[in-house]
């Protein structure tokens, strides 16, 4: 379980805190105005930027010093998630291990990870040959098989249309959330949020606020969240 | 992104150290070397070295730059048949081996050259092409090319709403857009030449010589060859390094261009350009391109002539040359690379340093330091490679620099995120990513490397004789037929060796 202990986090002149628990939820939205923070914040997370004072706890565990890689953590980005000049088979075998040198039982691994996010006939072609939708299910199935319990993602679907991002978010719900891993996903749209969130973390102001149950957040609006959402909600 | 050293490096750091180390010493510390031995008065003669290496420069750079500022112009704003294969040689004098041009420019402003041939049909006296004016005239063909390059990039540089805006103000052109231009440029790429011609020793051993055009670099070898005067080639290796060390800051001074950019192939429609400047432009573009393009075709012309006349010692000689160029290419690429992965201070030390310093100076040290342990013939080809290697290594570093930054920005939080780091992260990350610019640094070193006269000059002996010195040799004991057939070789494998490299960095390269 991840703890955010008195956090306080800077970049450049941008000031973030952020004092909280994420508790026991499959899938926790970061919502906010752009500029935010909500990507500032994923980002300490992973381990991509220092925090200047507070602690980051997985557990019992301090991880704040911890490298990107040495954390539970697995991230997807907006962009380049993959690397072009490698096969749909070999970008997800980086997640199981970095070398490459995979065992029979992993490359197992990979072919099953591929299958379950519906690649099973795509596993040598090269990202370029394949389409959005196809390559954020590569991603999906790194993450998979790097089976690590927290799962960020600051946006990775955003380049799609509307009818993929949100088939995206539910096979990411259905494959990833549970079985004890939980995922924090950045979304500009209150609805992806209501669609897979259970709960909803709202990031304005320089503060992330702490996580609530989604049908309350949105049920409760607090006044930043209606000048975020604006009129009409 | 992170301000505190919380992240790890992506790369293996000790070898970009290395490699740092490994300038640093050849370029600062084999200097040290040199001065350690110093210590005789400075003579009138290294002075008049001194005063000839400045002047030549000067005027070589002068000259250049002058001539090129119509070419590029003509270039910038025609269209004709052959424009994009000329400017496509206009690159090729960078790769050309520096001994091979002579030999070009010998068959045609040689005592029995072309040109003298013309004048004494229509009895003029003959020129000559040794001393002041032929070490002149080669850096010259050597630097117009590269001159008219930069300032055509600068040229192309201007928008080309600009020129609609001057015609529909009826402003002057000339004043408004290219003045401007040309002074912001000019003096980065007078500079650069500059350098290039304080540090060329090839030129001054072939044309230069004699009390009255020696250079620095020449009066280093001799002192060595000739007089074995260690303590004169030191207090001249230390004079040449400082004489570097000044126009290097002036360059530095002046922001210089950089040479390797793409784009060169669109010509800018004005509305300036009728009537006698037409004329013009085409009297520079058909000057300049003979000025090229004779010299060349002469080598072909000659050399094919004179390959039945080789001995077979050129042979075994290119054979030695590929190697050493070889190995001087793994040398320069495998040190390009952990810098640029590096990046920082270091991989700009490693861009800048060597153009700072002279192969004769970094020979000479090398000389003085393996002297007391080792025949300095015996190590000739490997300190040879060493020395090309960090010779090339600003050419390969410019390709390379850029193109390993933009690959830590978009995959370094990735490759961080997923462990893939250290020596996994070159394998599998950065070799595939930079093999464009890898193939090009790499065809770049090797053709700079098997074309080099220049240190192997100060250490080889019959035994270690590369196709250069082989060419070199013939030519001064006047087998001009058989040096032209060596040239062809030399020639054909530098080409080769470049296309082959380039070529096999771009060959399955994913966009």
């Amino acid at each position: 379980m991840l703890t955010l202990e008195g956090l306080e986090l800077a970049a450049g002149e941008f000031r973030l805190r952020a004092d909280w628990a994420l508790g026991v939820a499959p899938v926790t939205a970061v919502i906010g105005p752009s500029g935010g923070g909500k990507s500032t914040l994923l980002s300490a997370i992973a381990g991509f930027l220092p925090p200047q004072s507070g602690r980051i706890l997985w557990g019992a565990h301090d991880v704040t010093q911890a490298a990107p890689a040495a954390r539970p953590v697995s991230m997807l980005f907006q962009d380049n998630n993959l690397f072009p000049h490698l096969t749909a088979a070999q970008n997800v075998g980086l997640g199981v291990r970095p070398t490459l040198r995979l065992m029979a039982g992993e490359v197992e691994k990979v072919t099953e990870a591929l299958r379950v996010v519906g690649l099973a006939d795509l596993q040598s072609r090269k990202p370029g040959a394949l389409s959005g939708g196809q390559q954020s299910r590569v991603a999906l199935a790194r993450v998979l098989v790097a089976d690590r319990p927290l799962v960020l993602m600051d946006e990775p679907f955003s380049a799609l249309g509307p009818g993929l991002r949100h088939e995206m978010l539910d096979l990411a719900q259905s494959v990833l959330a549970g079985s004890g891993r939980e995922l924090m996903m950045v979304t500009h749209d209150p609805g992806d949020a209501q669609r897979v969130a259970d709960q909803v973390c709202f990031v304005d102001g320089g503060i992330a606020q702490p996580p609530v149950a989604t049908a309350a957040f949105f049920d409760q609006p607090t006044q930043a969240l209606r000048d975020y959402l604006g009129d009409g909600v | 992104m992170a301000r505190r050293a919380v992240a790890i490096a992506l790369e293996p750091r000790w070898p970009g150290a290395v490699a740092a180390g490994l300038v640093v010493f050849l370029t600062l510390g084999t200097v040290v070397a040199v001065g350690w031995r110093g210590g005789r008065e400075l003579g009138g003669t290294d002075w008049a070295a001194v005063r000839f290496t400045v002047v030549q420069a000067f005027v070589s750079a002068l000259l250049s730059v002058l001539f090129a500022i119509p070419v590029a112009r003509a270039l910038a704003r025609r269209r004709f048949f052959g424009r994009s294969a000329l400017i496509t040689i206009l690159g090729a004098p960078f790769i050309l081996p520096v001994i091979v041009a002579i030999l070009g420019l010998l068959a045609v402003f040689g005592r029995s050259g072309v040109v003298n041939v013309g004048l004494e049909v229509l009895g003029l006296p003959p020129v000559s092409i040794y001393g002041f004016q032929g070490v002149v005239l080669a850096h010259v063909f050597f630097n117009l090319p590269l001159a008219t390059r930069l300032i055509l990039q600068g040229w192309l540089a201007i928008p080309a709403e600009r020129f609609r805006l001057a015609a529909s103000l009826g402003a002057p052109v000339r004043r408004v857009l290219e003045w401007p231009m040309l002074r912001a440029q000019v003096p980065g790429i007078f500079v650069t030449i500059f350098l290039i011609c304080l540090t060329s020793f090839a030129v001054a051993l072939t044309l230069g010589g004699g009390p009255r055009s020696t250079t620095v670099e020449l009066a280093i070898y001799q002192a060595l060859r000739f007089d074995f005067d260690l303590a004169a080639a030191a207090n001249l290796a230390v004079i040449q390094f400082v004489l570097c060390g000044l126009a290097a800051c002036l360059a530095w001074w002046v922001a210089v261009t950089h040479a390797l950019g793409a784009g060169l192939d669109r010509a800018v429609q004005r509305w300036d350009s009728g009537g006698m400047s037409r004329v013009w432009d085409a009297v520079w573009i058909t000057l300049a391109a003979a000025f090229l393009m004779v010299p060349l075709v002469m080598i072909v012309w000659r050399g094919v002539g004179g390959l039945a006349e080789m001995p077979t010692t050129v042979w075994v000689a290119a054979g030695r040359s590929i190697l050493v160029a070889v190995l001087s290419t793994l040398l320069a690429t495998g040190m390009a690379l952990m810098l640029a992965l590096r990046g920082g201070f270091w991989a700009g030390a490693g861009a800048a340093l060597p153009l700072a310093a002279s192969s004769l100076v970094m020979g000479t040290g090398l000389f003085l330091i393996v002297f007391p342990y080792a025949r300095p013939s015996d190590l000739a080809l490997i300190v040879t490679a060493l020395v090309n290697a960090v010779m090339s290594l600003p050419f390969a570093l410019r390709a390379l620099i850029p193109a390993a930054n933009s690959l830590r920005e978009d995959y370094g939080r990735l490759s961080r995120g997923l462990g893939l780091t250290g020596w996994a992260y070159v394998r599998i990350v950065a070799v595939p990513r930079l093999r464009r610019p890898l193939g090009f640094a790499a065809g770049l070193a090797a053709a700079l490397s098997m074309g080099d006269l220049g240190v192997i000059t100060l250490f080889a002996a019959d035994a270690q004789e590369t196709l250069p010195l082989a060419m070199y040799r013939l030519m001064g004991s006047y087998r001009m037929d058989a040096a032209a057939g060596a040239a062809l070789i030399l020639v054909a494998i530098s080409l080769a060796l470049f296309w082959i490299f380039d070529r096999g960095g771009r060959l399955g390269a994913d966009a």
